[in-house]
């Protein structure tokens, strides 16, 4: 066991830190809209310096380094530590870009990365739809080959960000007589194509997280496809495994703990603090070990991705799952330290944090379902965890 | 950067497990449960590996590894629920021992000549006004679910948390067995009347250190427990047919297993933590140590409910013997601190209690 990280990387922190000293007045203002000059420049100073697109080759506009685990952990615990702005994120960035880099054309390459992180590209994903969501390789949006097109008829939902994209990536069904595994295919289009209907689709919150989104007769140029013909499945699952831990990580959770700690030390019932009350402290004592565990478990994925002796695999498959449950209890707890007062929302004037424990205590029933459900992951973590055998699958209905 | 166990704590935990696996089979646990024989017979082959020395210094006799390196052992000895003294004589007493500078008998213990037990219950909650008091160099007084009714010896906590050594040979002391449920290690009460008390120290952190790391070991002894007690869930249910298909591609059986696994898997992420903490004697060694034992108490327990009812009917008969995990893991539970208590100290360490 050896924490540190080695005095090598002592001068790559130190490059950090002076970056980000000498940067501070630099970063875009708070609410300085995506498409803004500002936020366009900054985002540009973050690649050519490193900090962002920190290994995406340069001839695709990324900065070129090598991969290295803990220079990209140290540059997320000092810009989290200044709370620096880290530039865009999206999906179009976490999730379609490792994919084109694995599997796309040199000119789908060419045509999208260097845009896609320079923010200039903003992308939804298409996945889900109305009827196939946990199964979600039932999903019958089609793409039928006219010419030189796809014709693409269908419905999603669950698609984040649509109303302000500018492409999707999409999963539609090319192969209808193929096995469901194997009928798929990962098409990009844009989404000012004509026949594309968004509507926004309102959630518990009150906010528009997600759209539902409607192709009728869609046109897409035949070329606009990653991988072969029906191979769009283990494209999909490549960068969905990519999201799933990320939903959920210990970090962003022992901080809102902290915020947790810090209104149990500002909220009184009946003149006495509630962390002086045994019962709510006991409460918060508790889910602080929980989340230790999944701090010290992440420390260990880091250390597994720099050591690949080490297995893992277990410890992987749980964070969705457990980061998830664990979140929803620690906003639960924020909003039963505040009694009556954790009921307000929206302009209550009693509002405490902006009315992020309400939100967050919402938004993260959400993401138990979302990105795959907690009764997915146990599925998951039986079967590829434990060994343990499938469901054994029933006969065709009506036969 | 390595979060994990070196290649040498993998050597040990695959040599131990071996070892463990011939010498501790259920049979082993089943006569000495029932009184037909003595722990003894494991922890010889424990002292012939150096199992008692684990922790005390080569220049002291010991085998001079480190807390991790227990913890590598406990979890080991916990999946085996192995007969024995390894909490009280290898670990919480050298501990203390070696915090108090008091070193001129850790050879003996080392060697498995000398096997100390420990009583310091009442330091950590008195029950029923037992506790001692100490004048001229004598104590007197009660100590409850001391560690150990087999020891030569034992440490005791004193007054305001000052530690003794007393002596079974004494005649002020007397001891009684307490028949609990755990029978893979033995609890007894001791009563002390103008006992010959040596000091070992007046300094209270002395005593915190050998409780500390008395929890981190419970930790891992109840992960290794647990983890043993998900193991048997699963290959049992992966034989066991109902409706003409194995129980294990019901749904149901099968997210029983994932929640067993999805919880105690980070666990062993904290333990190993705790042991490491407590090895570089870290700022929050005593936090993670607290954390270390509450948090494998409460997923230790649901371990060992929750694979009980997979195993259905037989898991609460005598016949598959996974009733000795369980009260191996609940004993756990309540030794040197119930969940709530240890979780009121990891506030206090954190200076969350007024």
């Amino acid at each position: 066991m050896d924490l540190s990280y080695g005095p090598e990387y002592d001068v790559f922190r130190d490059e950090v830190r002076t970056f980000i000293q000498d940067n501070l007045d630099n970063q875009p203002k708070p609410g300085a809209g995506p498409q803004s000059e500002e936020v366009r420049q900054w985002q540009a100073k973050l690649i050519e310096n490193g900090f962002h697109s920190r290994t995406i080759p340069t001839e695709y506009g990324g900065y070129g380094a090598e991969p290295d685990i803990i220079q990209s952990r140290i540059i997320a615990e000092e810009f989290g530590a200044a709370q620096m702005n880290t530039g865009f994120s999206g999906q179009g960035i976490s999730m379609l870009t490792p994919v084109l880099l694995e599997m796309g054309t040199e000119a789908q390459k060419q045509q999208f990365i260097k845009k896609t992180i320079h923010g200039e590209l903003i992308w939804c994903q298409g996945y889900s739809e109305p009827g196939a969501g946990s199964d979600l390789a039932s999903l019958t949006t089609r793409a039928e080959l006219d010419g030189d097109e796809w014709v693409i008829n269908g419905q999603k939902i669950w698609t984040s960000t649509a109303h302000i994209s500018d492409w999707i990536f999409c999963l539609v069904r090319t192969e209808p007589e193929a096995p469901k595994h194997q009928g798929i295919s990962f098409l990009l289009f844009e989404m000012n194509t004509p026949g594309i209907d968004v509507r926004p689709l309102v959630d518990m919150t009150g906010t528009a997280n997600f759209n539902e989104v409607f192709f009728t007769d869609v046109r897409v140029p035949k070329d606009q496809i990653v991988g072969q013909r029906g191979q769009g499945w283990q494209v999909a699952n490549a960068i969905l495994g990519h999201e799933r831990g990320s939903l959920a990580p210990p970090d962003a959770a022992m901080s809102r703990l902290n915020g947790v700690v810090k209104l149990m030390q500002q909220e009184t019932i009946s003149g006495e603090r509630v962390i002086d009350n045994p019962i709510f402290r006991d409460r918060l004592l508790k889910l602080q070990g929980r989340v230790m565990a999944m701090q010290y478990n992440d420390m260990r994925l880091l250390s597994a991705k720099i050591n690949k002796s080490q297995d893992t695999k277990l410890a992987g498959m749980v964070v969705k799952l457990i980061g998830t449950e664990l979140r929803h209890e620690i906003e639960c707890l924020g909003i039963d330290v505040m009694g009556e007062i954790g009921l307000s929302y929206g302009d209550n004037p009693y509002l405490r944090g902006n009315g992020s424990w309400q939100y967050q205590y919402m938004y993260f029933l959400g993401l138990i379902i979302g990105g795959g459900t907690s009764q997915i992951q146990k599925n998951i973590i039986s079967e590829r965890g434990l060994g343990m055998p499938k469901e054994p699958k029933i006969a065709q209905a009506g036969v | 950067m390595e979060f994990g166990l070196s290649e040498e704590q993998k050597l040990l935990q695959d040599s131990l497990t071996r070892f463990l696996g011939e010498q501790v089979p259920l049979d082993h646990i089943r006569a000495v449960a029932a009184g037909d024989r003595k722990d003894t017979t494991a922890w010889s082959g424990l002292s012939e590996l150096g199992i008692p020395g684990l922790i005390i210094p080569e220049s002291l006799g010991g085998v001079g590894l480190g807390m991790l390196d227990a913890v590598v052992v406990a979890e080991a000895l916990g999946y085996h629920i192995t007969p024995g003294p390894f909490l009280s004589s290898a670990i919480i007493a050298p501990t203390i021992l070696m915090a108090a500078g008091q070193t001129d008998r850790l050879a003996d213990i080392a060697a498995g000549h000398y096997r100390i037990g420990v009583a310091l219950s009442e330091a950590i909650g008195s029950r029923l006004d037992a506790g001692i008091s100490v004048a001229n160099g004598t104590a007197t007084g009660k100590a409850l679910f001391a560690l150990d009714a087999e020891a030569d010896g034992y440490l005791i906590n004193g007054p305001d948390n000052s530690v003794y050594w007393v002596n079974c040979e004494d005649s002020g002391l007397s001891r009684k067995l307490l028949t609990t449920i755990d029978k893979t290690r033995t609890i007894c009460e001791l009563q002390l009347d103008q006992a010959a008390a040596h000091l070992i120290s007046e300094d209270p952190e002395c005593l915190q250190a050998g409780v500390d790391a008395g929890r981190v070991i419970q930790a891992a002894d109840s992960l290794g427990a647990a983890q043993c007690m998900l193991d048997q869930a699963v290959a049992y249910s992966m034989q066991r047919e109902q409706f003409n298909r194995v129980i294990a591609s019901f749904q149901a059986v099968k997210h029983m297993c994932a929640e067993m696994a999805s919880q105690l898997e980070p666990c062993r992420s904290l333990v190993w933590y705790a042991g490491h903490a407590m090895a570089t004697a870290s700022d929050d060694a005593r936090v993670t140590a607290c954390h270390a034992k509450a948090h494998l108490s409460e997923v230790a327990q649901f371990v060992a409910r929750t694979s009980t009812e997979v195993h259905g009917g037989m898991g609460f008969t005598d016949l598959v013997g996974l009733h000795y995990w369980f009260k191996r893991i609940g004993a756990n539970r309540q030794l040197l601190g119930s969940p709530e208590l240890v979780r009121n100290e990891a506030a206090k360490a954190q200076n969350l209690v007024a």
